[in-house]
C-alpha cells in the first residue's frame, strides 16, 4: 500500500515535470525566431539554423535614423512620463496614506475605478481635444497624457508602499512643527526608496513599450518612440529585412530585459511583484 | 499595453493623530492631491463627458467645420453596421478565449504545478512565462508573425507532417487568441501563485489522510480558498483584453477583410482612418461603459472585504 503511494507519486512528479517542460518550451518557441534571425544573413521568418552567423543585422540598424533617434525619444517620453507620473503619485499618496476621511477614501474608489478603464477608448475623445488645441504632434503633450494614463495606478502602488512607513517617525516632527512638505521630504521619502524606484521602472517599462498612444498622437517620425518607428520599420521593410527586424527588435527589447532584472532585484524575486501589486 | 491592477479593497487605516497644524483645514491637508485630480480631470473626466456630448454629433476630422447634433443617430448607425456588430462578436470572441478560458487556466495551472517545486524548475518556467509578458507589445507581436507565417517556424516544425499554411489568414482569431494567451499569461499566473501561497498547507494534507485524490482536493479545497482571487482576476484580465489593440494590429491588422477586426480595431479605423469622430467616440463610449461596468462590478467585490 505504501509502495503503492510512493509509486504513484513518483509517476504524478514526473508528469507535472513533463508538463511544465512542454510549457515552457512551448513559451520559448516565439522567441526563437527573434534571436536567430538578428544573427543569420538573408533571415527568414522561420527560427531555422544555418550555423553563419553575422553582425550585419546589427550593424545595418545601428544608425542615427533607425535606432538612435527612436531610442531616445522612448527614453525622453518615457522617462518624462515616469518622472511626472512618480511626482504626482508621491504628492497624492501622502494625504491618502496619511489622513483617514471620506474624501480620501473616496478619491481611492475613483482611482481604482479609473485604472480599469480602457485607456484604447480614452485615446478618441482625448485625439479631438489634442487637435483643437494643437496638441497633436507634442512630445509634451504625449507625456501629459501618458502621465495621467499611469497615474492612477502608480498612486495606488505608491500609496501601498508609503503606508509601510510607520507613522510614528513622523509624529516627532510634527510636534516640532513640521509641515506635510517637510515631513514627507524628510522623513518619508527617503525611507521609500525601493517603493519609488518600483513605481519609476514600472511605469517606465509600461510605457516604453506604449504603442498606441504615441501612434495616435505622434505623427512626425524624428519625434516618434522606438515602439512606433518598429512598426513603421515593420510595414515598410519587414517583409524583405526580416534580420533587421528582429535586430532591431531585440535592441529596444534590451532595456525592458535590464529594467526587469533591476526591479526583481529591488523586490527580491518576480514572486514579490504580486505583494508590490496587492499592497 | 499590458496593465496591472490592484488586487484588494484599499486599506484605509484608523489614524487621525495626523499633522497638529492646520488640522482644522481639511482642504489644505488634501492640497497635495491637487495634481493628481487635475490630471484626472483633464484626462479622464473630461474626455469621458466630452464623449458622452460628441457621441450624439456628426463630428468629423474631414475639414467640414459645422458639427451638427444628430441624436442618436452614431447609435442606430451603430445596431445596424454589420461591422461593429461582428467586431463586438470578435472581440467577445477575444476576451473569453484568450482572457478568461486562456490566461485564467494556464496561468493557474502552472502556478498549481509550480507550487513546491525546485527553485530551479520555479525560475525557468516563470522566467519564460514573465518574458512573453514583459517584452513590448509589438515585438510580441513580430514573434508571432513570425512564428505563424506561411513560411514561418510553425509550419517549418508541421512541414514533416505535411500541414502547411498561412494561419494568419486561414485562422486569424485563433492565432490572435493563441498569442495574447502567450502574451498575458503571466498575470495571471503571479496572482494565483500569490494566492496558492496564502492556502494552508495543513488542510491539503489533512485531506490527503482522508484519502482525497488531488482532483478532490483541488475542486473541494484549494478552489474555494482562493475564489475571491480567481474573481478579482478574471475581472482584471478582462478588463485588460477588452481594449487590447496593437498585439492584433501588428499580427493581422483586422485581417483578412474584418475577420479579426475587434471593437478597438474597428474604432481605429472609423476615428482615424476615415475621421469620423463622432461614430468612433460613440464605439469608444460603448467600450467605456462596459469597462466602467466591469470596474464598477470589481470595486464592489473588493469592498465586500472590509
Amino acid at each position: 500500500m505504501a509502495d503503492l503511494t510512493v509509486a504513484r507519486r513518483g509517476t504524478s512528479r514526473t508528469v507535472t515535470y513533463l508538463v511544465l517542460a512542454i510549457i515552457a518550451v512551448v513559451f520559448l518557441v516565439p522567441f526563437l525566431w527573434l534571436v536567430i534571425a538578428s544573427v543569420q544573413p538573408g533571415a527568414a521568418l522561420s527560427a531555422h539554423l544555418d550555423w553563419k552567423f553575422t553582425t550585419a543585422n546589427f550593424r545595418a540598424v545601428l544608425t542615427p535614423d533607425t535606432i538612435f533617434r527612436p531610442v531616445l525619444n522612448s527614453v525622453i517620453i518615457s522617462g518624462g512620463t515616469a518622472l511626472v507620473t512618480v511626482l504626482v503619485a508621491v504628492l497624492a499618496a501622502y494625504p491618502l496614506s496619511r489622513y483617514q476621511s471620506r474624501f480620501g477614501r473616496s478619491f481611492l474608489y475613483i482611482i481604482l475605478f479609473a485604472t480599469g478603464l480602457p485607456i484604447t477608448a480614452i485615446m478618441v475623445p482625448v485625439y479631438a481635444m489634442y487637435s483643437r488645441i494643437n496638441l497633436i504632434d507634442s512630445i509634451p503633450g504625449t507625456i501629459a497624457f501618458m502621465s495621467a494614463a499611469s497615474l492612477p495606478f502608480a498612486a495606488w502602488m505608491m500609496k501601498n508602499f508609503m503606508d509601510g512607513v510607520p507613522i510614528s517617525l513622523e509624529e516627532a516632527a510634527w510636534t516640532d512643527g513640521a509641515g506635510w512638505f517637510q515631513s514627507l521630504h524628510r522623513i518619508v521619502l527617503p525611507l521609500m526608496i525601493p517603493g519609488l524606484t518600483v513605481v519609476f521602472i514600472f511605469t517606465f517599462v509600461l510605457q516604453w513599450g506604449n504603442f498606441f498612444v504615441p501612434f495616435i498622437l505622434l505623427l512626425s517620425p524624428e519625434k516618434q518612440p522606438a515602439s512606433v518607428t518598429i512598426y513603421t520599420f515593420f510595414s515598410q521593410y519587414g517583409q524583405v529585412a526580416y534580420g533587421q527586424l528582429a535586430a532591431f527588435s531585440i535592441l529596444y527589447t534590451l532595456p525592458v530585459v535590464v529594467f526587469y532584472s533591476a526591479l526583481s532585484r529591488v523586490l527580491g524575486g518576480a514572486f514579490s511583484l504580486t505583494g508590490a501589486v496587492k499592497g | 499595453m499590458t496593465s496591472v491592477t490592484p488586487l484588494q479593497a484599499p486599506a484605509v487605516r484608523e489614524l487621525d493623530v495626523a499633522p497638529r497644524r492646520g488640522s482644522g483645514n481639511r482642504l489644505a491637508r488634501f492640497a497635495p492631491l491637487a495634481p493628481a485630480l487635475l490630471l484626472l480631470l483633464i484626462f479622464f473626466a473630461g474626455p469621458m463627458l466630452w464623449s458622452v456630448y460628441t457621441a450624439f454629433t456628426n463630428l468629423a476630422l474631414t475639414g467640414s467645420s459645422t458639427v451638427d447634433f444628430v441624436g442618436l443617430d452614431n447609435f442606430t448607425r451603430m445596431a445596424h453596421d454589420a461591422s461593429f456588430l461582428n467586431s463586438l462578436k470578435l472581440t467577445l470572441l477575444f476576451v473569453v478565449g484568450s482572457a478568461v478560458i486562456g490566461q485564467n487556466t494556464l496561468g493557474l495551472l502552472i502556478a498549481l504545478l509550480l507550487r513546491g517545486r525546485r527553485r530551479l524548475v520555479r525560475s525557468v518556467v516563470t522566467g519564460l512565462v514573465i518574458a512573453a509578458w514583459a517584452v513590448p507589445e509589438t515585438v510580441a507581436g513580430f514573434c508571432w508573425y513570425a512564428f505563424l507565417y506561411r513560411t514561418g517556424t510553425l509550419n517549418a516544425l508541421l512541414s514533416h507532417f505535411g500541414i502547411e499554411q498561412n494561419w494568419l489568414y486561414t485562422t486569424p482569431m485563433l492565432a490572435v487568441i493563441l498569442a495574447n494567451v502567450w502574451r498575458g499569461t503571466a498575470f495571471s499566473m503571479l496572482v494565483y501563485s500569490a494566492a496558492l501561497s496564502e492556502v494552508p498547507p495543513d488542510l491539503t494534507e489533512a485531506a490527503a489522510m482522508d484519502g482525497a485524490s488531488g482532483w478532490q482536493r483541488l475542486r473541494h479545497i484549494t478552489l474555494p480558498l482562493i475564489r475571491r482571487a480567481i474573481v478579482s482576476n478574471l475581472m482584471l484580465i478582462t478588463l485588460q483584453t477588452l481594449a487590447s489593440f496593437g498585439l492584433i494590429f501588428v499580427m493581422t491588422g483586422g485581417g483578412p477583410g474584418t475577420a479579426s477586426q475587434t471593437t478597438p480595431l474597428y474604432m481605429y479605423q472609423q476615428s482615424f482612418k476615415f475621421y469620423q469622430l463622432g461614430y468612433g467616440t460613440a464605439m469608444a463610449l460603448v467600450l467605456l461603459i462596459i469597462g466602467a461596468l466591469f470596474s464598477v462590478i470589481y470595486l464592489r467585490l473588493i469592498r465586500l472585504e472590509d
